[in-house]
This record gives structure tokens, C-alpha cells and sequence, in this order.
């Protein structure tokens, strides 16, 4: 594991299981929160709401020209009609890459993120390294992610300062004419849907 | 507030360093605080912004010496303590003593799938909508030091309004308790020179979500 905050200051990891138990007490013994349910959400997070749920709207929208433009008109809409994802609230974005421009999602205020789609967002994007710089810095954040994009293509930048929340759409790989769903989904990265990353190219895709 | 957490811009916090192949918790108490904290808001002990606000405000040392997960910890319980659910001399006892009120409603297994699900934000419009796509706006140059998400670096800024997402609540009210306050919200989008000078890189556009409080109409006669 690399290095994390937890490993500089280590001190407080006993104190902070302390705590928690300590407060998971407290609510329980009031009737506020419930263990089991505890169990459940972190189950859920730890199994099941992931980056693969973008990645099927990702490869639907490369798929089907009339889901891509209902996508990127109302994305909670078009994402809740292809219904084997469990429901998105309402205010998700779709952005498309293209060979003009690309996009970049950060939150430099705290840490919003599209968690039903995307599933919990990095240590990475909650950092201040990255929060700091991805707006004013994309180009080297994004060397920092070993992408380099040509000079002429445009890069935006949108920070999640409401509760709106973005998926970027990344390209679609030359090469892959003719592949089938499952074979394209081993292409959609979650950074390429933050878009610190790229889709992988289609020789990459079983490394 | 002009707090530690308004980081866009700043400088001298090193690279960006991924870690592979991250697992969703590094520690079992982070999965514990986190679901406590989903249960909570479900419950109605709070709103969103309030948990924005508390860690907002947590001194800048905390801020930067704590993981995310830890300033979660520091903000539930200042959160817990402000509203009245919970006395310090209970968190330092970890037991239950006093009787506190109920809140509204209570997460079960049965229910975490919709219980995750995020609510809208949406509300009925309560002031008539001003600016359209193509307006040109500046962002008013306000330092309220109380919750708001209009950024430092977007502030007293010319940008374009690109879309309107509809009338949301107000975080700035909600997190002062004065209600949802609906406000209509756009993305408005600002060149990097705008943002960060003549040096900055030309290729770059940055766009944030702003609520119509804090944007006027643009004079570019000026």
C-alpha cells in the first residue's frame, strides 16, 4: 500500500477506531443509526456501486447513436431508462471527449463526485494536490496520470460546485469496430470517466 | 468562508499521487464513519451542507494534518454536539446518557438501496429567472464567512452562462438553517486568462455551477 496519511500520522489510528466506535455507540444506544445497516451501505460500496456502472453507460452511449444524444440532453434520464443500474438521482451530466476537447471533473471544494455511477471517489481526488491544481494546472495533473494531450486540443475544467455531478464520456479506442459490449467495457477505466485517463487502447486490454 | 478547503489555485501541494488499485476503505472505522454518516442524513439529523460547513470549518492545521475520512470523524461529531444529539461527555464516555430528540426517520438493510439513491435538489422557483445561455456574467466579489460554493478563484470573474440546470435549494441558506431558499442554478463557464492571468494556458476553459445570487449581468463596455 503507498503511502497515506494514516501511515505518516500513526498515532492516530488507534485513537480514531476509538472514536468511531465510539460515536457508532452513542447512536445506536439512541436508536439513530442501526449496525446492520452500517453493514449493508459499506457492504454495498465495498461490492456493488462501482465504476463498472458507468462503464456500461459509457459503452451503451459508444454503442447506440440515439443513446449517446438522450446522454448528453438529460444523463439521470437516459441512465435510469436502461434500467439493469439501480436508480441514479437527478442532476448527472454526461460530457463527451472528442479530438477537440477534453474534459476534466474535480471538486476543489470538498469532494462531490458521481458515487452512483463511479462508486467512492480515490484518495487522489479528494487531495489537495489535486483539487488545487486541476484547475489551473490540467495539463501537467494530467501528466501526473502519464496522459498528454496535443496542444491544440481544448481542456475543460468543470468543478462540481453544486450538486450537479459529471461522468465524462472518454473516446472511443480506434480499433474496436465490431467488438461487443462485454469486450468494450474491459476499455472504460474509471479515471477515464473522471477524465484523468484515457480509454485503453484496444491491444491493452487484456494486460 | 475563506477557508482551508477552497483550495482551487493554490499552489505548493506537491503531485497528484494515484495509488494502485485502491481499496474503497483503508481502514474499517472509514466505512463505519461514512455509513454513519449516510444513515444520519437520511435520518434528517442534518443537511448535506451542514456536513460541508462543519468541515469547512475545522481549524487549517486539522484540515491539512487529517485524512478525509478523519475530518469526517471531527465534523460528525462537532455536527452531532451543534445539534443537540449528542453531549461531549457522551462521546468522551462512549455511552448513551441523556435523551435526545428523535430523528425523523431511521435507515434499515431493508431500505440502503433507496436509502443511497440521491435525493433532488431540485425546488418551486421562488424569483423569476435572469440570465439566459450566451449571457455575459461577472461573479460577485463576496466573502460571506458563512457556507457558500462560490469559489475564491471564480470570484468578481467575467464568464458565460453555457446552461441553467433549474431551480435548486440554496446552500448557502441551508447551511445557515434558513431554509431551501431555491435559487436557479447555471454552469458558467470562464476562460483560463480570466481566471489566472495572461500566462495562463490558452487551450484551458473552466466552468463552475453557480446559483443566480451570486452572478450579475456583465458590462463589457468597460
Amino acid at each position: 500500500m503507498k503511502t497515506h496519511d494514516d501511515h505518516d500520522h500513526g498515532s492516530d489510528l488507534s485513537p480514531m477506531q476509538l472514536r468511531v466506535k465510539a460515536i457508532e455507540t452513542i447512536l445506536t444506544e439512541k436508536g439513530y443509526v442501526d449496525p446492520e445497516t452500517l453493514d449493508t451501505i459499506i457492504d454495498a460500496y465495498e461490492t456493488k456501486i462501482g465504476p463498472r456502472n458507468g462503464a456500461r453507460v459509457v459503452v451503451r452511449a459508444w454503442l447506440d447513436r440515439a443513446f449517446k444524444a438522450a446522454l448528453l440532453e438529460d444523463a439521470s434520464k437516459a441512465v435510469a431508462s436502461l434500467g439493469y443500474l439501480s436508480r441514479v438521482g437527478d442532476h448527472l451530466i454526461a460530457v463527451e471527449n472528442t479530438s477537440k476537447q477534453h474534459n476534466l471533473v474535480v471538486c476543489t471544494l470538498c469532494s462531490c463526485y458521481p458515487w452512483e455511477m463511479l462508486g467512492l471517489p480515490p484518495t487522489w481526488y479528494k487531495s489537495a494536490p489535486y483539487r488545487s491544481r486541476a484547475v489551473k494546472h490540467p495539463r501537467s495533473v494530467l501528466a501526473e496520470f502519464n496522459v498528454y494531450l496535443p496542444g491544440d486540443v481544448k481542456i475543460r475544467v468543470w468543478d462540481s460546485t453544486a450538486e450537479t455531478r459529471y461522468l465524462v464520456i472518454p473516446m472511443r479506442p480506434l480499433g474496436t469496430e465490431g467488438w461487443n459490449e462485454d469486450q468494450l467495457l474491459s476499455l472504460v477505466t474509471r479515471d477515464s470517466m473522471i477524465g484523468t485517463g484515457l480509454a485503453l487502447n484496444s491491444g491493452d486490454r487484456n494486460s | 468562508m475563506n477557508g482551508i478547503h477552497d483550495m482551487g489555485g493554490m499552489d505548493g501541494f506537491g503531485p497528484v499521487e494515484p495509488e494502485q488499485n485502491e481499496p474503497t476503505f483503508h481502514e474499517a472505522w472509514e466505512g463505519r464513519i461514512l455509513a454513519i454518516q449516510r444513515s444520519l442524513v437520511y435520518g434528517g439529523a442534518w443537511h448535506i451542507d451542514s456536513s460541508r460547513f462543519a468541515l469547512e470549518s475545522l481549524p487549517p492545521q486539522t484540515y491539512l494534518r487529517s485524512t478525509y475520512y478523519q475530518r469526517w470523524v471531527h465534523a460528525i461529531e462537532n455536527n452531532l454536539i451543534a445539534n443537540g444529539y449528542v453531549s461531549r461527555d457522551e462521546l468522551q464516555s462512549g455511552h448513551a446518557v441523556t435523551v435526545t430528540p428523535p430523528l425523523k426517520r431511521k435507515l434499515t438493510p431493508d431500505i440502503v438501496r433507496a436509502g443511497l439513491t440521491r435525493a433532488s435538489f431540485y425546488r418551486q422557483e421562488q424569483a423569476s429567472r435572469l440570465f439566459r445561455p450566451g449571457d455575459r456574467v461577472r461573479t460577485k466579489n463576496i466573502h460571506p464567512i458563512t457556507h457558500t460554493r462560490l469559489p475564491r478563484y471564480a470570484r468578481d470573474k467575467v464568464g458565460t452562462i453555457e446552461s441553467c440546470h433549474g431551480c435548486h435549494l440554496y446552500p448557502d441558506s441551508v447551511a445557515k438553517g434558513a431554509g431551501d431558499d431555491p435559487q436557479w442554478l447555471y454552469t458558467v463557464v470562464f476562460e483560463g486568462r480570466e481566471l489566472w492571468g495572461e500566462n495562463a494556458d490558452p487551450t484551458i476553459r473552466v466552468s463552475i455551477d453557480a446559483f443566480q445570487p451570486y452572478l450579475e449581468l456583465a458590462d463589457d463596455r468597460l
